[in-house]
């Protein structure tokens, strides 16, 4: 089975070295990349059948295809490496593992846009990276694999809205990571007012492999409608908890596998796909394939393909509340539902789980899953933030009801 | 006053873009790194480097979590308490370090040694619990695990002591 982004891994742990990444083809993609030109690249891309891997699955090529044609004006790659969303830690792995294949990535994708500046937006907590991204560039630069393109590391300073694309153009600039009003998209008005494209670090690492083997290949790897591997995560009480690159379409059954099970004495209840902001799926639906399409069919999102375990000896009440006070202490303020409704939210579940609510708690629970919709507030953090909650009031309502009526949490 | 090894950095950052703003939160971030903490001095000296008001500078510096407006100790301990860490008793990590270092989250021990502060999820999600020390990343923690790395760290702080 084919791993393009982890093949060369060392398997001791550390990072592939930039004479490994060559040995294995590395920068190849990118001369090839630079033969064929940037319309070339593009149509690869499309015909590879790449989705984003920062959680929204938009199809790559798209979203490059929107950047309005060169004025003779500066145009921007940002690279989203704001890695935050709880249960993720997949781009950490790529960067510390091989930063030249991101690297590489980011020149070919600078190259399909026509961008002669990019800018790395990471979050500081992510030390190693920022050493190995740092070591990366500059070795790629003083062999000239660069060309005429400036890549910039700029450290974040910790905010989960940082990874929202707006938020985080704002946060480049030096201004507060709240989200800017879409349209216009990044694509035609970014960075400073130019065109601006914003990629995750792991869509970006697939880019040399479609370069250097060919849309086909790519395609080949997955077995679902769209292109290549993914890196799957799995968090929470499993035997093994890690990362693994597998076909894209790979089951969620086959990521528990992966893990070597559940802990001992433990049983699957029911599992996050793809992040904090996916609605929970039961142990039921653990055959579903975990691409795009399959798990929105399946009633949630693929997200970032980190699954996070809810097993039956940890309480859905108790695992809903620290997710939404990580939301409620993340809501960066701007709308007012999100900036009111979540700590309300939060407020409801801790009485739920001091044994001190009622059932009208669960009511307004139920009444924010519905007041903090898509489209009733400015950006898609609260509706996220709504998606495990108002999946738990369906799936888990007995151990709400139990909470709320003096019966007390039965997992202590 | 901002040294001038400061100044030289923060003017090495500004370069990096087509706006002098952009370098705004490193700047704190390399007056914080000296300091410790972000004091209203160094926020305006920050905010006069890249050419920002003070109001400017403390919107910025409000905003994000890992600018210290506030002292803080020697190490900074970070605790995650995001889902996949308190799936695995991270609650239980917390509970150890006040404990151990008898302060609250937010709070700094009367020796300045530590400043204990919850954090959101920090990307070590499959060796959870974990904990950023000083930035340095340490997992599947034990409440023995954590003695071990806090006794080290007082074992150093009080042998640099004798050496004074």
């Amino acid at each position: 089975m084919a791993t393009p982004l982890f093949a060369r891994m060392p398997s001791g742990g550390g990072a592939a070295s930039l004479g490994d990444y060559r040995k294995a083809g590395g920068y190849l993609g990118l001369a090839s990349a630079r033969e064929t030109g940037p319309v070339a690249v593009g149509e690869a891309v499309k015909k590879a059948g790449l989705r984003g891997r920062g959680g929204a699955g938009f199809p790559t090529a798209m979203k490059w295809a929107a950047v309005p044609p060169p004025d003779g004006g500066p145009r921007y790659l940002v690279v989203n490496a704001d890695e935050k969303e709880p249960g993720t830690m997949k781009d950490r792995f790529l960067m510390e593992g091989d930063p030249h294949q991101l690297i590489e990535g980011i020149a070919i994708a600078a190259l399909a846009i026509d961008a002669r500046v990019a800018y790395i937006y990471l979050r500081r907590e992510y030390g190693l990276c920022a050493r190995e991204l740092e070591k990366a560039i500059g070795e790629a630069a003083s062999l000239g694999l660069l060309g005429d393109l400036q890549i910039h590391l700029h450290l974040g300073a910790g905010r989960y809205l940082c990874g929202e694309e707006t938020g985080l153009l704002n946060a480049i600039e030096g201004k507060r990571a709240t989200p800017r009003n879409k349209p216009p998209f990044p694509q035609v008005s970014g960075l400073w007012g130019r065109p601006t494209v914003v990629n995750n670090v792991e869509t970006l690492c697939n880019l040399p492999h479609i370069a250097r083997e060919g849309a086909d290949w790519f395609k080949s790897l997955s077995s679902s409608n769209d292109g290549g591997t993914k890196v799957y995560g799995a968090s929470g009480w499993v035997a093994k908890p890690g990362l693994w690159e597998l076909p894209l379409g790979a089951t969620a059954a086959e990521i528990v596998d992966r893990a070597g099970g559940m802990s001992a004495g433990r049983t699957l209840r029911a599992f996050l796909p793809g992040g904090a902001s996916t609605d929970f799926l039961p142990a039921g639906k653990l055959d579903v394939k975990m691409d795009f399409d399959s798990v929105a069919a399946a009633g949630s999102r693929l997200g970032t393909g980190t699954m996070i375990v809810l097993d039956d000896r940890t309480c859905p009440v108790g695992m809903v509340l620290s997710l939404e006070r990580f939301f409620a202490r993340e809501s960066c303020g701007w709308c007012t539902p999100c900036r009111e409704g979540i700590p309300w939210v939060t407020r409801c579940l801790e009485a739920l789980e001091a044994g001190e609510g009622d059932m009208s708690d669960i009511e307004i629970l139920e009444d924010h899953a519905k007041a903090l919709a898509p489209g009733r507030t400015f950006c898609a953090f609260a509706p996220g933030a709504m998606e495990p909650l108002a999946s738990a009031l369906k799936l888990f309502r007995e151990d709400f009801v139990d909470h709320a009526t003096g019966k007390g949490c039965r997992y202590r | 006053m901002l040294r001038d090894e400061e100044k030289r950095r923060i003017e090495a950052e500004a370069r990096r873009y087509p706006s002098r703003r952009a370098a705004l939160s490193e700047a704190l971030m390399i007056a914080q790194e000296t300091r410790a903490w972000v004091s209203d001095e160094s926020l305006a000296d920050a905010a006069g480097e890249v050419g920002v008001s003070r109001a400017a500078a403390e919107s910025v510096a409000t905003f994000y979590e890992l600018v210290f407006r506030r002292p803080v100790g020697a190490h900074v301990i970070l605790v995650c308490d995001s889902v996949s860490c308190w799936i695995r008793d991270g609650e239980s990590v917390m509970d150890a370090l006040k404990a151990k270092l008898g302060v609250e989250p937010g709070g700094t021990t009367p020796d300045g040694l530590f400043t204990l502060l919850p954090a959101a999820c920090l990307g070590l999600c499959e060796k959870a619990p974990a904990i950023l020390i000083d930035g340095e990343p340490h997992g599947e923690l034990t409440v023995e695990k954590l003695d071990g790395l806090i006794d080290a760290i007082r074992g150093g702080a009080n042998g640099d002591a004798a050496l004074r």
